[in-house]
């Protein structure tokens, strides 16, 4: 199996305070990994520099083989890496079609721009009933679904989220985890997961990545993380 | 609500669709929308050009002031309201287009060149040379938020004016730089009111410039526009460069600011610093605040305020009796103190500015319309 993602020795931080420490992994194409880990363990600080925001002090990252350094955010989208930040990723002051046509701005194929669009209201008939609502009047649910959609539009290979089911309800958590279930089962999408909810992470993905501190403390694949009560104990808290 | 699964349906998109530029998708979509602007634009102008008929000659120099403003506000809103990013030195700009105007058409002057095209190819110098500055700031501008972004743009407002005393030579100082004035073509008769062909100039360039950014504002760059300003992070996720946005939008206003200035300076056929000064820059914001950030419409009501607001101490000082010391106190701060109450009631009753409140005004009408309308044919 060929890794969309491998991540060697990566360092970062914010100014003078590292947060990551030499983090290494590596995401097979078609698979859903989890990122997992308590508060502070540098989740969304790993997404957030996976994706360009931040800057690397150390490390690599290569995408599809190409190693990623200096590559801007804005042009990383379109070699198919989009990032659904956390709580972030909607537009608010603009509706949802316009929010979703935001995503393909970039793209030349424009027929293909607008198929996708309607796929996404396929995906997610909320969405489509709300198409001219701003983005400030739908509801958490709604707006994570606008968030994924919007990237989808770009037709990714690689979808990067952050804590998708944060102050979702349950039902609507499990929603999306069934949809990035049907996304990498029909469309071959392989997704980064970082959640909080380790429970619903693990119902969904293939593999996990157990992190502490900054570091790495266990890859392993997510049946296993379920059932070895060691670390469930040790690092997942149930 | 109450949403029907054939409103939900996407629409199949007619293969002509594609070939229109930036043509909203959805229920806005009805024609082209480069189509319906040109019509608009060809209506309002003959309304202008009908009415200016009528007017005398200094009723047709203010029809002709609103244009040129109209061209700064216009680029100033797109700028302020859809971008977010706050200038404060925009009567700089204006001023730097005023400059190349004088300088193009004295250099033309003193070379005999004379012929129709002499007054297009200055502005056109004016709009290239605003532009450049625009890029200059714009650059600047893209690595600053808000307050240091006013800050500096603050500080172009006070720098431009004072550059033309400092280099006198070029400038001519506070004197300025007067320029031959624009007479009327002789197509149109000996007679023919030169205000009025000076109206109908600034006419076509505000039209011109609303025509370009109405259809910039609904263009995939007007959308890219408003996502900057909304959320960085989220436009950056989607593929949109943030830098380049930004700096655009400063380009795009600045030459409209330099238009703006170089039909301002035709008008008078003269420039000078005195004409641009900080409170130009500070009355150019509070117009476009007060007409409705980010709303064209609301360029033009702001246009039209600031000129009716330099001539109300003239008016006052004219129809009522005030001693002459009152009458010079407030020929320089009273359009300053209307404008900033203006600016505080329009903040507490309409904080959409005059645009957003004719609208809310006419969707509760519509919406009253429709009441009745329902009430009226119940079987239906």
């Amino acid at each position: 199996m060929t890794a969309v993602l491998e991540v060697e020795a990566l360092s970062c931080g914010y100014g003078p305070v590292p947060v990551l420490h030499d983090v290494e992994f590596t995401v097979p194409a078609g698979t859903v990994t989890a990122v997992l880990g308590a508060n502070g363990a540098g989740k969304t600080t790993l997404l957030r520099t996976l994706s360009g925001l931040l800057r690397p002090t150390g490390g690599r990252v290569r995408y599809a083989g190409e190693d990623l350094r200096g590559v801007r955010v804005e042009h990383l989208v379109r070699r198919g890496l989009a990032h659904v930040p956390e709580g972030r990723g909607v537009v608010t002051e603009l509706t949802v079609a316009e929010n979703l046509r935001l995503g393909g701005l970039w793209r030349r194929d424009r027929a293909d721009a607008r198929r996708a669009q309607d796929e996404v209201y396929e995906l997610f008939p909320a969405l489509a009933r709300r198409r001219d609502h701003a983005g400030h009047q739908l509801s958490g649910g709604e707006r994570q679904m606008l968030a994924i959609g919007r990237a989808l539009i770009a037709r990714p290979r690689l979808l990067l989220l952050d804590e998708p089911s944060l102050g979702l309800a349950p039902k609507v958590a499990a929603q999306i985890m069934a949809l990035l279930r049907r996304l990498r089962d029909e469309r071959g999408l392989t997704v980064l997961l970082v959640e909080q909810n380790v429970r619903t992470a693990l119902s969904v993905a293939d593999q996990g990545i157990v992190m502490s501190l900054g570091r790495v403390v266990t890859a392993a694949p997510a049946a296993r993380l379920r059932d070895d009560d060691q670390l469930r104990h040790a690092y997942l808290g149930f | 609500m109450t949403s029907t699964p054939t409103e939900i349906a996407p629409a199949a998109p007619s293969p002509l669709r594609r070939l229109l530029p930036g043509a909203p998708a959805g229920r806005e979509a009805r024609g082209s929308t480069l189509l319906r602007h040109l019509a608009v634009a060809v209506f309002v102008g003959t309304l202008v050009v009908l009415v200016t008929n009528q007017l005398a000659p200094y009723q047709n120099l203010q029809v002709a002031r609103v244009c040129a403003f109209l061209c700064v506000t216009a680029g100033h809103t797109v700028l302020v309201g859809l971008n977010g990013q706050l200038s404060l030195g925009h009567g700089a700009l204006m001023a730097t287009g005023a400059y190349t105007m004088a300088l193009t058409q004295q250099a033309l002057d003193e070379r005999a060149v004379r012929g129709w095209w002499t007054l297009p190819a200055s502005l056109l110098a004016a709009v290239a040379v605003t532009a450049l500055g625009g890029l200059v700031v714009g650059l600047a501008a893209a690595r600053l938020r808000g307050p240091y972004l006013a800050g500096v743009t603050l500080a172009v407002a006070t720098l431009v004016p004072a550059v033309t005393t400092i280099f006198t030579g070029v400038f001519n100082g506070e004197q300025g730089l007067p320029f031959p004035a624009q007479t009327p073509p002789a197509a149109l008769g000996a007679y023919f009111q030169p205000e009025r062909w000076l109206a109908w100039i600034a006419l076509a360039a505000a039209l011109l410039t609303m025509l370009l950014l109405a259809n910039l504002v609904r263009s995939r760059f007007g959308r890219s526009l408003r996502a900057v300003r909304d959320d960085e992070v989220a436009a950056r996720l989607a593929g949109i460069p943030v830098a380049r946005t930004q700096v655009l939008a400063f380009v795009v206003s600045a030459a409209c600011a330099g238009l703006g200035g170089g039909v301002y300076a035709m008008l008078t056929a003269t420039v000078a610093p005195g004409k641009f000064p900080l409170d130009l820059s500070l009355f150019l914001l509070m117009a476009i605040v007060i007409g409705g950030l980010g709303s064209l419409a609301g360029a033009v009501w702001g246009a039209v305020l600031l000129v009716a607001l330099q001539d109300l101490p003239g008016l006052l000082t004219e129809h009522l009796s005030l001693s002459a010391g009152l009458a010079q106190r407030l020929e320089g701060n009273l359009a300053l103190a209307v404008f900033g109450l203006v600016l505080i009631v329009v903040m507490l009753a309409a904080p959409g500015g005059i645009a957003g409140g004719v609208r809310a005004v006419r969707a509760r009408l519509l919406a009253a319309l429709r009441r009745r309308r329902a009430t009226r044919s119940p079987d239906r």
